[in-house]
């Protein structure tokens, strides 16, 4: 039977199925942190039970970390216990950990995929929202709640409906100064932040296969801000050549089996998708936030929009709301949109490539003298490979901040936040009040966007630093 | 959890779209590591910065039912969310969509969610404000929701409501399939990553 690339991986994780009752998945890796599993592990503790599959199980420090003095201890007691009580929890169940300061340690989402753990055709979960973004290899990821970290540290599975499955067409080229966090901002503004609710999305299309790997992850990163728990895309020999040679990776003939695998990942051309959406990747231009939730967007060359204009009257209440809390008006032009804050980094946008293309902007350039601009690896291993190439020294002459790995300013968890009614650029995924820091106010944007904001000290295109 | 069948409690309004947890318990209250008490986060912001807000008006400081807008509860995977409902005393949350990992997290532990087309909401609205000290019932086993003679039918996903009406725990129902896991984890490939 026909299937699509979402129902392929999830058939094959079926341990059970009877009448009346959802599936029961079988999970191939699971992936812990800090924040959503010392409740889960207490649960294990108080039932007697083991960690079934310790080796099908990786934990990292990310959320709460500081990003600078991470060979001190936090000063935060209250997140230093909850580090703490994860490095007890690991030592006590027997799951390897990466903790601050390993040259391993990093944001979760961002080390899966680099230590070659994440691979088509596997089951990915994780207490975290973003697990999404492992889609991108054509595994079937997503986040789950501390129940459900409980549930799968206890049995290895969770049990879940079939997912419906909508096809998400991008078709054309992107143009030059446009990415994949301008498409997927796009189209969580056109479809909406409920859009997706209910599905795995599976983006497809020439734009997206024209994609890197660290693109198609920003793009699966942020399925959940359109309602879905996942995104996939098809495997490819772009994703080949990423995994190929990585410390998880299969090699020798296991190499050539498991390829030979990953190419019958993909919808059957006669698949029937229970919904279908299109993007013309080549109407695209930089894109940009302007509310509170990652659904109000508009392009940087436009204006912040009048809630009158929406013809659906919650959507009027809260975008009234949400300028009030922006502190913007109807019909400024969000070029003229001046911000405090740049922050470059996150499970979204804190990858190598990120930084490469920040770092080209920001060469020869300074960063505008009322702007603070934090660059922030999404891991060490990042962090290295930048320093590799001289990239945080173009950040340092330029006036930014280079700091270690860590979810940073994505979160109000940690040091790095922004202070009440502060207003920032920001590559991470959310946009909501408070999200950044109580009172700051969050304009999503895509690293090339940041960068230019940064010189500029308003929203800016990259265009406009003459690149 | 504890069996759920039937509910009465206040209803409090809340008349906004896009409710996202980071707004039902902001990310500093994450930090904790014990599962209760997290009743003083809930709508945190909110609660200290609009005097006009539902749960700082005194008819609806008791309320047990949430009547909320569309899309509530997207963003964050944080259980806490649904921890901090319930702590602070909810039991039920009505609005015509939810983000999806917060049903789930909701049904697991024993928040009953249901999704009712705008126009009930209206009227759940309508009723909680002009009759802030009469109860609505909820009740599971009929699928009604139920207040001044007016009578909603609803449904929610079979299984979940069935664990929801016995209480029982997903851990031990999944524990009685081990043998189909065992056999299963011996049909993977060798060539899987696993982490040493």
């Amino acid at each position: 039977m026909a299937g699509t690339l979402a129902e392929k991986v999830w058939e094959s994780h079926v341990v059970r199925r009877a009448d009346d009752e959802p599936d029961l998945l079988f999970i191939d890796l699971h992936l812990v942190h800090e924040v959503t599993s010392p409740q889960a592990f207490d649960g294990l503790r108080t039932a007697g039970r083991p960690v079934r599959r310790p080796d099908l199980t990786l934990a990292t420090e990310d959320h709460n970390v500081p990003t600078l003095d991470i060979d001190k201890p936090i000063a935060d007691l209250v997140s230093r216990t909850q580090i703490e009580t994860l490095r007890r929890n690991c030592a006590e169940f027997g799951i390897q950990l990466h903790p601050m300061g390993d040259a391993e340690q990093g944001i979760v989402h961002v080390i899966g995929p680099q230590l070659g753990l994440t691979q088509p055709g596997m089951t990915i979960v994780c207490g975290d929202s973003h697990t999404s973004t492992h889609g991108a290899f054509g595994a079937l990821a997503f986040g789950i709640g501390t129940s459900e970290v409980e549930h799968v540290l206890a049995t290895q599975t969770l049990t879940g409906g079939r997912p419906r499955t909508m096809a998400v067409n991008i078709d054309g080229e992107l143009p030059p100064g446009v990415s994949a966090k301008d498409v997927i901002l796009a189209l969580i503004t056109q479809i909406g932040t409920g859009g997706g609710q209910g599905y795995v999305l599976e983006y497809r299309g020439a734009a997206i296969e024209a994609l890197s790997m660290e693109g198609r992850m920003t793009i699966c990163n942020m399925s959940i801000e359109a309602g879905a728990r996942a995104g996939m895309i098809a495997p490819d020999e772009t994703t080949f050549e990423f995994l190929e040679g990585r410390p998880n990776a299969p090699a020798g003939q296991a190499w050539d089996e498991a390829v030979a695998y990953w190419q019958t990942l993909r919808s059957d051309d006669d698949a029937t998708f229970d919904a279908e959406v299109h993007l013309d990747a080549g109407a695209l231009s930089p894109f940009v936030t302007w509310g509170t939730n990652p659904g109000q967007g508009a392009p940087l060359s436009g204006s912040v929009p009048n809630p009158e204009d929406f013809a659906d009257a919650g959507d009027r209440v809260s975008a009234a709301k949400a300028l009030a809390y922006m502190d913007l008006e109807p019909g400024t032009p969000l070029r003229e949109v001046a911000v405090d804050t740049v922050f470059v980094g996150s499970c979204t946008n804190g990858r190598i490539e990120d930084l490469r293309i920040v770092a080209d902007l920001m060469r020869g350039r300074q960063v505008a003298p009322s702007v603070r601009m934090l660059v922030v690896p999404g891991s060490m291993r990042v962090k290295v490979a930048a320093e590799q190439e001289g990239l945080d020294r173009v950040f340092l002459d330029a006036g930014a901040e280079w700091r270690s790995a860590g979810c940073s300013m994505c979160l109000g968890m940690n040091p790095d936040q922004l202070a009440p009614g502060e207003r920032a650029a920001s590559t991470s995924n959310r946009n909501f009040e408070g999200r950044q820091g109580k009172g700051g106010r969050t304009h999503l944007v895509s690293p090339a966007v940041a960068a230019a904001t940064a010189v500029t000290g308003h929203l800016a295109s990259p265009a406009e630093l003459g690149a | 959890m504890n069996p759920f069948i039937v509910h009465r409690g206040i209803a409090a309004p809340l008349r906004r779209t896009n409710v996202d947890t980071d707004q039902i318990i902001p990310a500093v209250y994450l930090k904790r590591v014990t599962r209760t008490g997290f009743e003083d986060g809930l709508f945190a912001a909110w609660r200290a910065s609009q005097a006009d807000f539902v749960l700082n008006q005194a008819e609806y400081a008791q309320s047990s039912i949430l009547v909320a807008d569309n899309d509530f509860g997207t963003g964050s995977s944080r259980e806490h969310a649904v921890w901090a409902l319930m702590d602070y005393g909810f039991r039920v949350v009505i609005a015509p969509r939810f983000g999806d990992i917060f049903r789930n997290n909701a049904l697991t532990t024993g928040l009953l969610v249901i999704e009712r087309p705008i126009t009930d909401i209206e009227r759940l609205w309508e009723y909680a404000e002009s009759h802030p000290k009469e109860p609505v019932e909820v009740d599971l086993g009929a699928n009604e929701i139920r207040f001044a003679g007016t009578l909603m039918s609803f449904e929610i996903d079979p299984y979940a409501r069935w664990r929801l009406l016995e209480g029982l725990d997903d851990i031990s129902l999944t524990e009685r399939h081990d043998e189909l896991i065992t056999e299963f984890e011996k049909s993977r490939p060798e060539r899987l990553p696993s982490i040493s």
